[in-house]
């Protein structure tokens, strides 16, 4: 029996590795320094979130989602209130459509403005990250004068949002969305032709067309491959029929491609925001139905009825007829989708997540099979991982 | 697209809308009928985006498998549900969708549905040496271990899980429309007394 000698080193990256972000346990073959497999072990991070919900009314289910992806917590929001409005027959108010599309753009320029330096800083640059940061927090007070909270916001609630914006807030936007393109420039010219950037991600991490498909992909990493599918174009919901905006596509699919989609969506995402502005007029910002949202509370003062509505509201909670649903958004990783079982009941009797990353992730093997160790930190940069949403 | 699904056979279609077909079919078409829906010049549903189950512990079919794929051409979601028994296993259906991989995997682990010809059926998302399926409608919601670091053996110990206070699972339904309508005596007004 002839013997072999293998030439591999097995190594173990995370699930403490500030490149891995968050807790990912990567296990990689090594032939010197180049990458033979790498196989990840998710669930470092799992919650449970799933069947936490099973025990939760509708209403309680919506703080989870924040805690899903922590760096876009509204448009995960918006898809379960889109599921649940869905199986309750609902349509909510204009004014409550069009904040929707607004918070849902804030947050995927936020979260975009996390992941482009967060990857610039997994490959050497650390400028970015703080420009990026104190770029953020601006946008995150208007996530606080509209929720209440920075992050974990529970605003888009099934039946609209929790409550109107504030007075002057279309302003305060507007203004701001005039500034905000200057800074995306400036970034561009910090990293878009920046030598070092540019030789740690071109042709880096490749995935073709095909693949990306077959491989269940969507979002900035479906469109780097080339193909122009975006659910806010192709399957409309709230107020996006009523926007217009272009779907940057990328020509090669590797991780400049997967970074430049991402800048240019940035962009995008502020034209459909002052698009939004032009066109909201005042009005309702959730269903009148007192049996689905809360009444006002003044009414709650002076009315029994009011007063009994909230107290069955916040106890039990609204019942939802019996059905099932697959909705999904655009979220700014890719599609994300609640399917979402009722039995008739005011509990959600499954509430299935599809979280865009784990179908990112799947292919990580493969993308950087033949690329340096040091490569995969890239790859996973550009890849846009948050655990709070793969691990569930 | 609906006249060309009528015509795929053994399959019913039960609900329909703009972008979502949903349509059932049984176990052990599962395959023929995805091959069909990816590969047919009128279908294409060239994505698959997600394999999750429903668990119905009082049912003889006790889980509802649901395939969620995605047509890009012709901008469709479609929902495939099948119907499994307890200790059944199902075909896996990689060998059509690559993508299939940790989804399976992840429909193993928390509901126990095995899949055969898996390349590699392991757990994804529970820990090592997990026991028990979690989203099962049978697995307490607390589990059944928990775990803590212990100062004098200096590692990570499981325990069987204490709670220091009962767990609490609010009935709030209505008392007047949860209750069933019958009282004690209350058969006796129905006896026929002809």
């Amino acid at each position: 029996m002839k013997e072999v000698e293998l030439n591999t080193t097995t190594i173990n990256f995370g699930p403490q590795h500030p490149a891995a972000h968050g807790v990912l346990r990567l296990v990689v073959e090594l032939e010197g320094e180049v990458v033979k497999r790498a196989e990840p072990h998710i669930g470092l991070l799992h919650r449970g979130t799933e069947k936490l919900i099973e025990y939760k009314t509708y209403l309680q289910a919506v703080p989870y989602f924040d805690r899903l992806d922590y760096v876009s917590p509204m448009c995960q929001e918006h898809a379960f209130a889109l599921a649940t409005e869905n199986l309750l027959k609902i349509e909510v108010p204009q004014r409550a459509k069009f904040i929707r599309v607004i918070f849902a753009e804030v947050t995927r320029i936020l979260n975009h403005l996390l992941n482009i330096p967060a990857y610039a800083a997994d490959i050497g640059a650390v400028t970015p990250f703080l420009w990026c940061f104190e770029e953020r927090e601006k946008l995150l007070e208007f996530h606080e004068a509209v929720s209440g909270a920075r992050f974990h916001a529970a605003y888009f609630r099934p039946g609209g949002v929790h409550q109107d914006m504030p007075e002057g807030m279309e302003e305060r936007l507007f203004e701001h969305f005039k500034k905000l393109p200057k800074f995306i420039d400036d970034l561009e010219e910090l990293l878009t032709n920046n030598r070092i950037l540019r030789q740690r991600s071109v042709d880096i991490g490749i995935i073709s067309k095909n693949d990306a498909i077959e491989w269940g992909c969507s979002g900035p990493v479906l469109r780097s491959a080339g193909v122009p599918w975006d659910l806010r174009r192709s399957q409309p919901y709230d107020a996006y029929d009523k926007v217009d905006f272009e779907i940057p596509i990328g020509k090669k699919g590797d991780c400049f491609d997967r970074y430049l989609v991402r800048i240019e969506e940035i962009r995008q995402s502020i034209s459909i925001i002052n698009q939004c502005l032009q066109q909201i007029k005042p009005g309702d910002v959730s269903v009148e139905d007192n049996k689905i949202t809360p009444p006002k509370r003044n009414q709650m003062k002076k009315s029994m009825e009011a007063l009994i509505h909230h107290f069955k509201l916040f106890t039990e909670g609204y019942r939802v007829p019996e059905g099932k649903t697959y909705n999904a958004v655009e979220a700014p990783k890719g599609e994300f989708g609640v399917f979402l079982v009722s039995d008739g009941s005011s509990k959600p009797y499954r509430c299935k997540i599809r979280a865009p990353g784990f179908a990112h992730l799947q292919i990580l093997d493969q993308l950087s099979k033949g690329h340096l160790m040091a490569d995969i930190a890239a790859i996973l940069g550009s890849l846009d991982i948050v655990f709070g949403e793969i691990d569930r | 697209m609906l006249a060309e699904l009528r015509k795929i056979q053994d399959c019913t279609i039960i609900n329909q809308s703009k972008y979502l077909f949903e349509i059932e079919c049984k176990k052990s078409n599962v395959n023929v009928v995805l091959k069909k829906l990816k590969d047919h010049s009128h279908f294409l549903f060239d994505q698959l985006l997600d394999i999750t189950a429903v668990d119905h512990p009082s049912r003889e079919f006790r889980f509802d498998l649901i395939y969620i794929i995605q047509s890009l051409k012709n901008n469709k979601k479609l929902i495939l549900k099948t119907y499994l028994k307890e200790n059944e296993t199902i075909e896996s259906i990689t060998s059509i969708y690559k993508a299939a991989d940790w989804y399976e995997r992840e429909c193993y682990d928390l509901f126990g549905v095995e899949f055969l010809n898996h390349p590699d059926l392991r757990r994804i998302m529970t820990d090592y040496n997990f026991e028990g399926h979690p989203l099962r409608k049978d697995f307490p919601l607390t589990g059944h271990t928990e775990v803590r670091y212990d100062d004098l053996e200096k590692k990570v110990i499981y325990e069987p899980v204490k709670l220091s206070q009962e767990f609490r699972d609010f009935d709030s339904e209505s008392p007047w429309e949860g209750m069933k309508n019958d009282l004690i005596g209350d058969e006796k007004s129905k006896i026929d007394k002809s």
